[in-house]
């Protein structure tokens, strides 16, 4: 096994999270989840990637409203949510937390209850992220999943808590608990998340890079070095 | 952008910005430059050069009010204006805090009721404006609803094209008609540092140098003095 960057990890635990699902819609600068979707777009060639901002070939030419109207009519079945807090009871805060100002609530407080598998993704691990109750709730609804810097929860419908499914390579349950503001269920031995394997690593670095390269440069760049954009001509149609 | 850079230039004061759904760096700048009194809006961010700075501090100072929304609420709202109508129903958001501070949403059967909202202006950047007063914005058919909604709409442009682009299948489902166009001005790469797609790429080193520069008063300023505030260098480097 060849060394791989975090990101590279996180869009593999993503593009895991995505079997069974049609169409995602990536919101506001992503480019994990991004990441993630793409790769899983390279293994099922009928699922469908709509980036929000995308710069070249948008999908939506309704407008930014498009978006929203398709959710609406369940033609979206997975959207990924972040926050400046996530709670134990999913809800997510984008507003303002510790006395300081974030950018807003975006779409979230209609995407998370509208589209039927959320995940929450946040990289940050932290008490200050993750709390037992935000200050401000953006937007509640049942999320799929949440996925951190150092582990992945799914969510326990009946119980309405996060489980810990498995915890990333370099941390562990105890750094785990350590840093988790809520309450969780958590299993005696929780396993490893599983690393990137080498043909998820070649068409991250190939492929997949090129993709984000065009939508977030920045991010392309400190991952993969020079990415090369993709050619005009987008795979995203099934 | 060139408009932003104006109003700045000029002064203006006591603005009240809408942001269709989100703001970014115009309305960064503005805020900065003490141009602005109100905000209404899903949030306020520079993308992938993260946070919107002067917005940041201006809120944490509390100088400036903040009507925080979601993004399709604000497309509702402004579908409603251009329908003529008081106000429309929209899906989801019923368990954000967002409901209780907008005291003037409410929640009826089930659903977000919000009022129309008719902007005094609405002003955005164009590839095109043509002989008979018409202005194309292609796909961004957001730029569209606040212009049907604005009771005045001012449009800077790239280029001006000959003729009236009504008459032409290919171009007239993304022009905006004269209608309801108040006015407009020609601003060749007034875009800048942002796209024109078509026209010119986006400029992410300098929303970059942006963002480093705007995170304190001192840089702020100096960015100001360099950018906006000399007329020579107010303008794309290109």
């Amino acid at each position: 096994m060849g060394t791989y960057a975090k990101e590279e990890l996180l869009a593999c635990v993503i593009a895991r999270l995505l079997g069974g699902a049609r169409h995602a819609a990536i919101g506001a600068s992503s480019p994990i989840p991004a990441a993630g979707a793409f790769l899983h777009q390279q293994k099922d060639e009928t699922f469908r990637v709509s980036l929000q901002q995308r710069r070249a070939a948008n999908p939506f030419t309704e407008g930014s409203r498009e978006l929203f109207d398709l959710a609406g009519q369940g033609r979206i079945d997975v959207f990924f949510l972040g926050g400046a807090q996530i709670d134990g009871e999913g809800a997510i805060n984008l507003v303002r937390a510790d006395g300081k100002r974030f950018p807003g609530s975006f779409g979230s407080a209609y995407m998370y209850p509208v589209v039927p598998r959320t995940i929450l993704f946040r990289e940050e691990h932290s008490r200050r992220t993750l709390v037992p109750k935000v200050e401000f709730v953006s937007a509640r609804g049942t999320p799929a999943a949440l996925l951190t810097g150092k582990a992945l929860f799914s969510w326990l419908s009946d119980k309405r808590c996060f489980r810990l499914e498995s915890v990333h390579p370099g941390s562990s349950l105890a750094d785990v608990k350590r840093n988790t503001g809520f309450d969780y269920d958590a299993p005696q031995y929780a396993p490893q998340t599983a690393a990137p394997d080498e043909g998820e690593l070649a068409l991250l670095r190939g492929p997949v890079a090129s993709e984000i390269a065009v939508n977030y440069p920045e991010f392309a760049g400190r991952i993969w070095g020079s990415a090369r954009p993709a050619a005009p001509t987008h795979r995203e149609q099934p | 952008m060139d408009v932003v850079r104006a109003l700045v230039r000029r002064q203006a004061r006591n603005l009240r910005l809408l942001g269709v759904p989100i703001l970014g760096m115009g309305a960064d700048l503005l805020i900065g430059a003490g141009c602005v009194a109100e905000v209404e809006t899903s949030a306020v961010s520079l993308g992938e050069a993260g946070l919107a700075p002067r917005f940041t501090e201006a809120v944490q100072q509390r100088l400036i009010k903040v009507k925080d929304a979601t993004c399709p609420a604000i497309h509702t709202a402004l579908q409603a204006a251009e329908k003529g109508v008081p106000y429309m129903p929209l899906a989801g958001v019923l368990g954000s805090d967002l409901v209780k501070e907008r005291k003037d949403w409410r929640v009826e059967s089930g659903l977000l009721i919000v009022p129309a909202l008719r902007p005094d202006v609405a002003l955005f950047h164009a590839r095109w404006a043509d002989e008979a007063g018409n202005v194309w914005v292609g796909r961004r058919r957001e730029l569209a609803t606040a212009a049907h909604a604005a009771r005045s709409t001012l449009v800077t442009y790239e280029e001006q094209r000959k003729g009236d682009m009504l008459e032409d299948e290919l171009l007239a489902p993304g022009v905006i008609s004269s209608i309801y166009v108040t006015a407009t001005a020609a601003a060749p790469r007034g875009a800048w540092p942002f796209a024109v797609p078509g026209a010119y790429a986006m400029d992410d080193a300098h929303v970059a140098l942006y963002a480093k520069a705007a995170k304190t008063q001192e840089g702020f300023r100096r960015y100001l003095d360099e950018w906006v505030l000399t007329p020579k260098k107010s303008c794309s480097p290109a």
